[in-house]
């Protein structure tokens, strides 16, 4: 027991772990120019166990530790070999700040990662928004619009269409007139305009895919690229089938159809995040420097109006200066390269957002006292000598 | 003599580097450096005709001046003057450079020589266009070198047939002439052409005339590069810069042509002509005009950055750190004192030189001194001289001033290849344009990454006086033992907070802390390796060899962040593909693995070391012959 308890605070530990981290890392990126950052944090940094297969087969070995694990364990090795090193003095006040600070870093990530959420925000000068979309995710919604007042809309995750299940409660509501049946979910696809008198098939029997035919794509993981999932679905009443119908990432607008005296609309978007306040864009600047394509400075001057607060404030949003609001950061993030006229905002909402500050300064200031503490000792013995 | 000669080191190089301080003197007459001192805006920042020909000719030919056949030597500005005004001669000149045998045998060049003139090239124009189509469709990492050479040959083509097309189309043989023609052209070409846009008859001749102009311009719009002629109003419209084919269209609106478009025909036509009376009169001016319409603080930075171009303080530094170097590699040896002091003298005036220099581009570029590649590599050469010279000071023993001015020379050397791909004082992009930031988080990291580079040099030369010279006496090895730790624990400090920094600024731009980034981790890559050498030391895991080989391997992880990813073409942090930079990476990488396999070597193999027996380590070859059947 007290073997193990000694080899968990061991500095033998430390150098093995800090190695694997390293190996880690420098696997993780090379790792990247294949699979993309995404794919990579998800593989490698993110999970306990990284598994290798060759390509194409269908079995994979665990080959090495994953993020979570290494940083798991190190944070054990950590917190044991401080308890274990107890006697504190002055002369160990840098090292026990640094790894304290340290300790903090790991813990922080690790929220950052459980709870960090990344959306954007898409605006045209002039538009205004009270939701964010995300990057990856996306949602199948039906939108009950026959209220005059409001809209009420039914969300169903990508992940579950990608089951391909008859979709009925308890994941729809149970007073909804109808089911869904996933009939085909390409993850990445594109669309075709049927030609006429091609005799091809049209991808379905309402809507927009009356004109349209689909066809799978292969997955990217490219960084400048997204995939494009689309999928068809056959809607099912009490009485039999509604139709088939394309829903597509690429369509942007939604389908509209009536059943039983309410109109509804269907949509495959990325997922929305609702906000109780709303951004407005009053003005999109993009300025490059003269006679050349490199961007000089972005700014989006954005008007925040909540209703809750009765707050109405404008702010200025560009590189290097966010807008923290409700919780969440909105940074100058892109542009479209097609219309000078939008902007758009990143917004991230991430309560650990302050740990890494703390941390980092916990950590910087140990080193530092660490340093200079041995650097004057050391001049001194020169003098000395 | 011995006791002297540091000192008259000190006194000869001085005077050598102050006997330069002073601007070159035009010998044929026509005044290049007043023309090279003209501002004018490219790259988005103002700069001096003389860095556009500069910059230029390092793309090119990759040296700063021409050789003519006749053995004379051009500057920069008079070749691109030429090139300018006087293609026909210009096209003569042996500028392009070739290094590849499979494109010389594709344009039937001979493969004893280097540089050719667009002349012998010019038949190949088609054959290089066609290549370049083609290889432009595939990702600069996948090209062969090959593809790479042929590539690299079509660019400097086209930067230099721009140049051509810089000032005026090429082919003009008089220019104030043409300009005077055009200006002609416009009333009567306007009036027919508005006439035929309300259907009345139209003088076609004036039309077609002016449309002919008006095709020309078009094409010198396209292809001009620095915007030469500059707002009429500084102060409202300070970035109304336009290039010689922008202006020369705008005439045809504004119904008169830009006067500073006049001077430089004036000059044009001079240069042709050779009249260096005349040409020096339009320079002058040019600067008049300039001065009177405001532009005081342009022409002064121009001026200066001219200046800066040819005092070239790097290049000086860097042939002093040579000297320092060979005279601290004997010192080492044979212990010499007064070469030692020599040494460090001679390095303190490069490193005086190598800090003018920051301070000069600092100053140009109102920047912190590290905003590219380029400029990391002259920071972190910098800041490895210094803290070598400082380590010296405490251990005498001429292996800090050694390692200095070692990685002094290694560094310009980088610095100056790096050069090669352009404007080294380019504009930041808007995510970087944070001086604040640039400050802290870039020079810290840079820091770092010069003493891990610092400690990794002295596990080096440890393994190496070690295994080839009896030099690593226990007090040497002491020595070396306890500085690579001391530049360690810096490295850590330094790699650690600017690491830190950096995700503290990405949180601020890009709204996350950490984001696996491929330079984010290579900045970490490299303060974990600190903490294994920190832990490894503390722990008493290794003993001081095994240490030392710890080191080593932290150049390979510090190049490897440094260099290597950028090369992988993913993140946010990619600033391009440096091909000819993969292979040195290489070469780099395999040097150290190679003095790390030395390193593992048993000690009875070293020459030297502190744990070999006395007696073996006196042993003769033949004892040890002798030795070996007990």
């Amino acid at each position: 027991m007290t073997r193990i308890w000694n080899f968990l605070g061991s500095l033998r530990l430390t150098v093995v772990l800090l190695s694997l981290t390293l190996l880690l890392v420098f696997f993780g990126t090379l790792a990247q120019v294949k699979l993309g950052i995404y794919t990579v944090q998800k593989l490698y940094f993110q999970s306990f166990v990284i598994f290798w297969g060759p390509e194409g087969a269908g079995w994979k070995i665990p080959v090495f530790p994953g993020g979570y694990l290494i940083g798991a364990v190190l944070l054990v090795n950590l917190i044991v070999s401080q308890i274990q090193r107890t006697s504190f003095s002055v002369g160990k006040l840098g090292l026990w700040l640094t790894h304290v600070g340290i300790i903090l870093l790991i813990l922080g990530q690790l929220a950052t990662d459980m709870l960090q959420v990344e959306t954007h925000m898409r605006l045209t000068e002039g538009e205004s928004s009270n939701y964010s979309e995300s990057y990856r995710d996306n949602e199948l919604v039906l939108i009950d619009t026959s209220a005059p007042d409001k809209d009420t809309v039914i969300s169903i995750p990508e992940e579950i269409l990608a089951k391909r299940q008859i979709l009925g409660p308890p994941l729809l509501p149970p007073n909804l007139p109808f089911s869904i049946q996933v009939i085909q979910y390409m993850p990445n696809s594109r669309l075709f305009q049927l030609a006429q008198n091609s005799g091809e098939k049209p991808a379905a029997s309402q809507g927009f895919g009356r004109s349209l035919a689909v066809r799978p794509q292969p997955l990217t993981s490219k960084t400048d690229e997204r995939n494009l999932p689309s999928a068809i679905i056959e809607l099912r009443g009490p009485q039999g089938s509604l139709g088939t119908w394309l829903v597509s990432t690429w369509l942007n607008d939604a389908q509209e159809f009536s059943h039983e005296g309410k109109s509804w609309q269907l949509a495959f978007r990325p997922r929305r995040y609702y906000k109780p306040y709303s951004i407005t864009l009053l003005k999109f600047t993009h300025e490059k420097y003269p006679g050349t394509e490199i961007p000089k400075n972005f700014a989006s001057r954005v008007l925040v109006t909540n209703p809750n607060t009765g707050e109405r404030r404008e702010t200025d949003i560009y590189m290097n200066n966010p807008l923290r609001y409700g919780g969440e950061t909105y940074y100058q993030g892109s542009y479209d390269p097609n219309d000078p006229r939008v902007s758009i905002l990143q917004v991230v909402r991430n309560p650990g957002w302050l740990t890494p500050y703390v941390a980092c300064i916990l950590a910087a200031a140990g080193l530092l006292i660490q340093f200079m503490t041995h650097l004057i000792q050391f001049v001194r013995e020169r003098r000395a000598a | 003599m011995k006791k002297w000669f540091p000192l008259v080191l000190i006194v000869a190089l001085s005077a050598w580097v102050l006997s330069s301080l002073r601007y070159p003197t035009p010998k044929h007459g026509l005044d290049w450096v007043g023309f090279g001192q003209l501002p004018v805006l490219m790259n988005g920042r103002l700069q001096p005709l003389d860095s556009v020909a500069m910059n230029s000719l390092l793309q090119i030919r990759t040296r700063r001046t021409v050789r003519t056949e006749d053995g004379a030597t051009l500057s920069a500005t008079e070749w691109m003057l030429e090139a300018m005004t006087r293609p026909e001669t210009a096209d003569t000149r042996k500028i392009f450079r070739i290094d590849n045998n499979e494109v010389l045998s594709l344009l039937k060049l001979p493969d004893n020589e280097k540089y050719f003139s667009f002349n012998q090239l010019s038949n190949y124009v088609d054959e290089i266009q066609q290549q370049a189509q083609r290889i432009n469709g595939i990702e600069a990492p996948r090209r062969t070198p090959f593809e790479r050479h042929v590539m690299r040959l079509y660019n400097a083509m086209f930067l230099y047939i721009r140049l051509k097309n810089s000032l005026m189309p090429e082919g003009t043989t008089n220019y104030t002439a043409l300009i005077d023609e055009y200006k002609k052209a416009i009333p009567s070409g306007m009036e027919a052409f508005h006439a035929q846009e309300q259907g009345k008859n139209a003088n076609q001749s004036a039309l077609n005339q002016l449309s002919g102009f008006v095709q020309s311009f078009s094409q010198l719009e396209r292809m001009a590069m620095p915007l030469i002629v500059p707002p009429t109003d500084p102060v409202k419209n300070p970035n109304g810069w336009l290039n010689a084919g922008t202006a020369l269209l705008e005439a045809v609106r504004a119904r008169e042509v830009h006067p500073v478009l006049i001077v430089y025909a004036k000059m044009a036509d001079a240069s042709r002509a050779g009249n260096a009376t005349e040409f020096n009169q339009a320079v002058g001016e040019l600067r008049q005009w300039l001065a009177d319409k405001g532009f005081t603080k342009p022409l002064k930075k121009a001026r200066a950055e001219f200046f800066f171009n040819h005092f070239q303080p790097f290049y000086k530094a860097t042939v002093i750190y040579v000297l320092a170097f060979l005279l601290a590699a004997v010192s080492l040896f044979n212990l010499s004192s007064w070469l030692r002091k020599s040494a460090i003298n001679a390095t303190f005036i490069a490193l005086l030189l190598h800090t003018t220099g920051l301070v000069f581009r600092m100053a140009l570029e109102g920047r912190p001194p590290v905003t590219n590649l380029y400029s990391s590599a002259v920071f972190i050469g910098w800041a490895a001289v210094l803290i070598g010279l400082a380590l010296e000071r405490y251990f005498p023993l001429a292996i800090g001033v050694f390692m200095a001015s070692a990685i002094g020379i290694a560094t310009q050397i980088i610095a100056h290849n790096l050069a090669l791909g352009g404007d080294t004082m380019e504009m930041l992009r808007a995510v970087l344009d944070t001086n604040f930031w640039l400050a802290t988080h870039v020079i810290t990291i840079t820091l770092g990454y010069s003493a891990t580079f610092l400690a990794g040099f002295f596990g080096l030369l440890y393994v190496l006086l070690g295994v080839f010279s009896r030099r690593l006496t226990p007090e040497l090895a002491q020595a070396l033992h306890r500085m690579v730790y001391a530049t360690t624990c810096f490295a850590a400090l330094f790699s650690f907070t600017g690491t830190v920094l950096g995700g503290i600024w990405a949180d601020q731009s890009w709204g996350r802390f950490w984001g696996w980034d491929p330079k984010e981790n290579g900045a970490l890559i490299i303060v974990l390796w600190n903490a294994v050498y920190l832990h490894a030391r503390w722990g008493k895991l290794l003993e001081e060899r095994g240490l030392m080989n710890v080191a080593i391997f932290g150049n390979v992880v510090t190049a490897w962040s440094w260099f290597g990813v950028n090369m992988l073409g993913v993140g946010l942090h990619s600033y391009g593909f440096m091909d000819a930079a993969f292979k040195a990476l290489l070469i780099f990488v395999g040097f150290q693995i190679a003095v790390i396999a030395l390193g593992c070597l048993p000690i009875r193999m070293w020459k030297s070391h502190p744990d070999k027996q006395p007696d073996a380590l006196q042993s003769t070859p033949g004892a040890a012959q002798a030795a070996t059947p007990q």
